[in-house]
């Protein structure tokens, strides 16, 4: 315990000379970082915290040491979460390469693979994105068709991927490819990392029904992927890809009680009470403040359940699958009921009429519905939880 | 708080867990059913569970018990819950001792504690009126004449009423219903003169009991705590007491999720095992997640009733709301997926059923706790 109370101090003298001023402040949607080749930075305060933060290895706190992360235990890392959490910082790096593709390539890849990757990863340099789906292949992930030939020295990949988050800015992709057409489905996929800047790669933005373009639908077109950039063995890629679901379950879960990422940090409660009125203090429509209610209580028990399979760790007794389930279906209620609260006011498209926050929430109540189909949808995670944790039969 | 259980804790439940698996499986249940017994409880069993010092746990180590606190009762009531076993533990260990250690005086205490912790004595907490709980709704009167006090009004469901040895009774000394003020709490012998105590049959085939009282007369020492100053330490008892029925209620749901998803693993119609279906499946995963959601809630509020955190209000609730919730979806899903059996009398599956509906009722409803959590979370 002296050691963690010693370790805070510390923490809280670095970030006190180190987080920017304007760091502390809500973080606005065109501030957000991502990092990559490309990154540009509307802040330049945002710019000298990610590398203030990417030289400590902060941005992966519990990564090892010597491929530039933190090199942090549990306790250390919650130390660090929580004095970032108490002086409001703003998450230095969003990094689908830190969620996802870290946590795998520690566990699945090879030596000059982590040495390659990693620090750049950490550091933001490199950004990545996710190159599993196929526009025939969504929930039947492993009847994926984008083919990787060998050619001695590379892979020549030839396909399509749909539902590729921010293809159009990342620098690379990990991606699922097929190297054994003859083999079983689930026993001929590979896990391939491709430099995006290669030639024969292109993307194409997907508008959604919220007006934005999270998703790009990405093509290969006889791209030569290094033999090196193998991931694992040979058509044992499919082990890793779940290992990446996984992780990827567990970031969208939190989703669920992080607010959805609005920006404008709306509560339900504070919601109605605004836009329906109250009466003694009260959300003033009965019947909305029941169905607030319940929702919130949901909250709350999820919120413990979360916290609890924490301090359970490896014994926990609730599945990834249920709190991606959970998480994104809770999600997606939050957002029904807000607009519900808001009355005519929750539908606005652009800002005549409306006002930021409004359209904000109309926004991001259209983006919640991918919630529960992205990651594998609610039916997949209900599919997972009867068969691997229930154990019924197929 | 952490929301996992000490070695202490996890050691009572294995306990509790073992005992009931031996001693009281369902057939013990089922068996006190059909025995007509007036008490619905086993004396033999109560006498094993007092040696083995479930009477005490909530008792301060001064009159005999053994402090293991909210969180040492609530496991065990957990996995008593599981084979359905009846026992004064919710009405005498939980609240009777409670009222008695939060509201008596140190000469009450003495002259109470140590006859629960040995099995010498029962109790039961009458305090609802009316068809639905509403624990200030209070209009049965006790009025101080000469040294005595004198008490008219009625109590209805008062659970464990039908055996108890003593009666703690809630009344009105000022006030009018609705009130938390004016609200005291007497004990009196079962077989004190106005005291007409009524055994009511239910669906569960346990102990409840309707109480008249017509001109009871009390002595001056039955009063337990202040004149008119009971209500706000009754609502916290009463917060304990729903705390002990959610861990109960529990081990209900898993004990008949259990059963159901192991019959849909072997119940074989079209060639196949049910449990093969999708629409079996996905409703069997959306159970398996609320219960994950209530065993946060029931643990959170335990451990928040052990560290008197300011919380226990809001968690109490949200434990008896989840806990009702979940076994009301399970034991209708449970009858369902078992199919015929699931509604024949020889079956098991149904007195799950029954016992969630009652104990859905205990000390508030689902809707009841919803509400009262609005009204703390400032909603």
């Amino acid at each position: 315990m002296e050691h963690l109370e010693q370790f805070r101090q510390e923490v809280r003298d670095w970030l006190e000379e180190n987080c920017p001023p304007t760091m502390r402040t809500p973080l606005v949607p065109e501030e957000e970082v991502w990092g990559g080749r490309n990154a540009e930075y509307v802040n330049p305060e945002s710019k000298l915290w990610l590398e203030r933060m990417g030289e400590k290895g902060w941005t992966a706190p519990n990564l090892p040491k010597e491929y530039g992360g933190g090199g942090l235990d549990r306790d250390e890392t919650k130390v660090l979460h929580q004095e970032l959490f108490r002086i409001k910082a703003r998450p230095a790096l969003n990094s689908f390469g830190i969620w996802m593709l870290a946590p795998c390539i520690i566990e699945f890849g090879s030596e000059e693979q982590k040495r390659e990757h990693l620090p750049k990863i950490i550091k933001g340099e490199i950004r990545w994105c996710q190159g599993y789906s196929e526009p025939g292949s969504g929930s039947d992930l492993a009847s994926l068709s984008t083919k990787a030939e060998d050619m001695g020295d590379h892979y020549l990949v030839n396909g399509q991927k749909v539902w590729t988050s921010y293809a159009d800015k990342a620098d690379w992709i990990f991606a699922l490819v097929r190297t054994g057409p003859k083999e079983p489905k689930h026993n001929g996929i590979s896990f391939l990392l491709i430099d995006m800047a290669t030639e024969g790669v292109s993307t194409k933005p997907i508008t959604l029904i919220s007006g934005k373009s999270p998703f790009c639908e990405t093509f290969f077109d006889n791209v030569k992927a290094p033999k090196e950039n193998l991931v694992g063995v040979e058509n044992s890629g499919w082990t890793i890809a779940k290992k990446l679901l996984q992780h990827e379950r567990n970031f969208i879960s939190n989703f669920g009680l992080a607010g959805g990422g609005t920006g404008s940090g709306a509560d339900v409660v504070n919601i109605a009470k605004k836009y329906l009125g109250e009466a003694n203090g009260q959300i003033a429509n009965s019947a909305q403040r029941e169905n607030i209610t319940l929702h919130k209580m949901k909250e709350h028990a999820f919120g413990l359940t979360l916290q609890r399979s924490g301090d359970e760790g490896a014994k926990a007794s609730a599945a990834s699958s249920m709190f991606k389930y959970y998480g994104t279906e809770h999600n997606k209620d939050r957002y029904e009921l807000m607009i519900a609260a808001m009355g005519n006011k929750g539908l606005g498209w652009t800002n005549e009429g409306f006002s930021d926050d409004e359209q904000a929430i109309t926004k991001a109540w259209l983006r919640t519905k991918a919630n529960s189909i992205e990651g594998g949808t609610s039916e997949v995670q209900l599919n997972v939880i009867s068969r691997r944790v229930l154990d019924l039969p197929n | 708080m952490k929301l996992i259980l000490t070695e202490e804790q996890q050691f009572l439940k294995d306990t509790a867990q073992s005992f009931a698996r031996d001693k009281t499986p369902v057939t013990h249940f089922r068996e006190l059913r059909d025995k007509e017994n007036s008490q619905c409880w086993d004396e033999s069993v109560w006498k094993e569970m007092v040696e083995l010092g479930w009477s005490g746990i909530l008792v301060p180590e001064q009159f005999g018990g053994s402090e293991f606190g909210m969180a040492g009762i609530s496991v065990i009531m957990q996995e008593l819950g599981r084979t359905l076993t009846p026992s004064p533990i919710l009405s005498t260990s939980v609240l009777g001792v409670s009222v008695i250690n939060m509201l008596g005086s140190d000469e009450q205490k003495e002259n109470y504690l140590p006859k629960i912790v040995a099995g010498e004595l029962t109790t039961a907490l009458a305090i609802d009126e009316g068809n639905h709980h509403d624990p200030f709704a209070i209009d049965a009167t006790a009025v101080l004449d000469g040294d005595e006090w004198v008490l008219n009004g009625k109590k209805v469901f008062v659970v464990d009423g039908a055996s108890a040895d003593s009666m703690l009774l809630v009344a009105r000394t000022s006030g009018k219903s609705g009130e938390s003020n004016g609200i005291s709490v007497f004990v009196a012998n079962k077989d004190s003169a106005g005291l007409d105590i009524t055994k009511i049959s239910t669906a569960d085939s346990r102990n409840y009991a309707n109480i008249e009282m017509s001109d009871l007369k009390l002595d001056q020492n039955a009063l337990l705590g202040e004149q008119d100053l009971a209500g706000e330490t009754l609502e916290k008892i009463l917060d304990l007491g729903r705390i002990a029925i959610s861990a109960e209620m529990l081990g209900n749901t898993e004990e008949a999720f259990e059963v159901t998803v192991n019959y849909l693993k072997e119940r074989k119609q079209f060639g196949v095992q049910i449990g093969s279906f999708q629409a079996l499946q996905h409703r069997a995963a959306k159970m398996f997640c609320e219960i994950e959601l209530t065993k946060s809630a029931v643990i959170a509020a335990m451990h928040a009733a052990d560290e008197n955190s300011n919380e226990l209000e809001r968690l109490s609730s949200l434990a008896k709301f989840q806990a009702g919730e979940t076994l009301h979806l399970v034991s209708n899903e449970a009858i369902q997926m078992h199919g015929g059996i699931g509604v024949t009398d020889e079956y098991d599956i149904g007195f799950y059923l029954k016992r969630a509906r009652v104990a859905e009722q205990i000390f508030g409803t689902s809707e009841f706790h919803q509400a009262r959590y609005a009204d703390i979370s400032g909603f």
